[in-house]
């Protein structure tokens, strides 16, 4: 093939794909499916990296939170119905804490998805949030994690192989936080 | 290498390279937010720079008060947010983001007026979607993109950029901000710049 044709060929091909958004690649996360491996930047506040059992300050990915359980909400500071659950959220973070149950065994975080850490910090602070919130400025996570809408609630398994597995995939509200509990618990010792 | 191979490849090369529009989607707009795919990112000609007057204008709010960009001169910063229309996907996770800020903006003095080219009706709609805003929502519907227009960022399309405006308190436009169309600017971008006009 000519270099020519070559050059029109790819030329066209950009044209063709541009409207399409090739970052979608992956599916939203599937109960049962390994989660699809990323990392996120650490928090920066020592008392959060501690509850995550994090020992550095680098990047670090979801198996190296000290935890059976950890559930990931993907939400944005733009999103009024993120900015509505926000007390909802503090409050299923109380009752892990609160009970000897939960506590220790499922951790909580927050990827905001687009957002900078000076947007995922106003978030914090606005809605007084107590648990880890990290950045995802440039949507990486986000494309990872099939481009879901927020809020999204992903809750995995941490297993011994190192690969934590998704036992809950939810979109929106968590309407009955004890029962959320309940069953994320059940889910994660099967 | 094979003529087949390397058609493939040129066409993998080509997904690869394709532009995305990457956005987060608020289920608080269910699924009543039209996609227009990705747009060109700018298609205007901007018509004032930083340092000139900003051309006055007035125009009718969702409240139904008219709104002028004068009564707030020696009074208050104004923050322009011109987006390019509702119902769609990044404008709709734009200005819920100032609403949670109103305490930044206070916090510099400044009001913010969000503008689109959308009728009255549509905005009403759009907005009770985000939850009660606090800043004006301004109509620059007719004559069609009025406002937009003379502030250089009305598209050929008829929508609106998505762009801010700073303007201090003599009516002076300190800061202009015509963004790509198919991405939100980040909120410290805006806040520095009223950080910088209130020091």
């Amino acid at each position: 093939m000519k270099p020519r044709i070559i050059t029109i060929v790819a030329v066209i091909s950009i044209f063709l794909f541009a409207p399409m958004n090739y970052g979608a690649t992956r599916p939203a996360p599937e109960v049962g499916r390994p989660l699809a491996a990323f990392k996120l930047p650490a928090p920066t506040i020592p008392a959060e990296r501690q509850y995550l059992g994090l020992s550095s300050t680098g990047p670090f990915t979801i198996s190296q939170v000290q935890a059976p359980v950890v559930i990931i909400e993907i939400f944005s500071m733009y999103c009024p119905y993120c900015q509505r659950e926000a007390p909802r959220l503090n409050d299923l973070y109380k009752k892990i804490e609160s009970s000897p149950q939960y506590k220790n065994k499922i951790k909580i975080l927050g990827i905001g998805a687009g957002n900078t850490p000076f947007e995922v910090n106003f978030f914090k602070k606005k809605f007084k949030v107590p648990f880890p919130l990290l950045p995802d400025k440039n949507f990486a996570v986000h494309k990872c994690l099939g481009e879901v809408r927020t809020p999204y609630f992903i809750v995995v398994s941490n297993s011994s192989s190192g690969v934590p597995k998704v036992i809950f995939s939810k979109l929106g509200k968590i309407k009955d936080l004890d029962k959320f509990l309940e069953t994320i618990t059940n889910k994660s010792t099967k | 290498m094979s003529k087949p191979v390397v058609i493939l490849t040129m066409f993998l090369i080509a997904a690869m390279c394709a532009p995305t529009s990457a956005q987060t989607h608020s289920l608080a707009f269910k699924d009543k937010v039209y996609n227009p795919g990705l747009l060109k990112p700018r298609d205007s000609e901007l018509k004032v720079k930083v340092g000139h007057r900003a051309p006055d204008f007035t125009l009718p709010s969702l409240t139904g008060k008219k709104i002028s960009l004068h009564q707030y001169l020696n009074k208050k910063n104004v923050v322009i947010s011109f987006v390019p229309a509702a119902w769609t996907p990044v404008c709709s996770d734009q200005w819920p983001g100032y609403n949670i800020a109103k305490d930044l903006f206070d916090m510099y003095d400044a009001v913010l007026l969000g503008i689109t080219v959308d009728n009255i009706p549509t905005l009403y709609a759009w907005t009770r979607e985000m939850g009660r805003l606090w800043f004006p929502v301004l109509s620059d519907f007719w004559p069609h993109g009025k406002v937009a227009s003379l502030f250089g960022v009305l598209r050929s399309d008829g929508m609106a950029e998505r762009a801010i405006f700073v303007i201090d308190k003599k009516g002076v436009i300190r800061y202009i901000d015509v963004h790509n169309i198919n991405t939100r600017p980040h909120l410290e971008a805006l806040i520095n710049q009223l950080q910088k006009l209130h020091n």
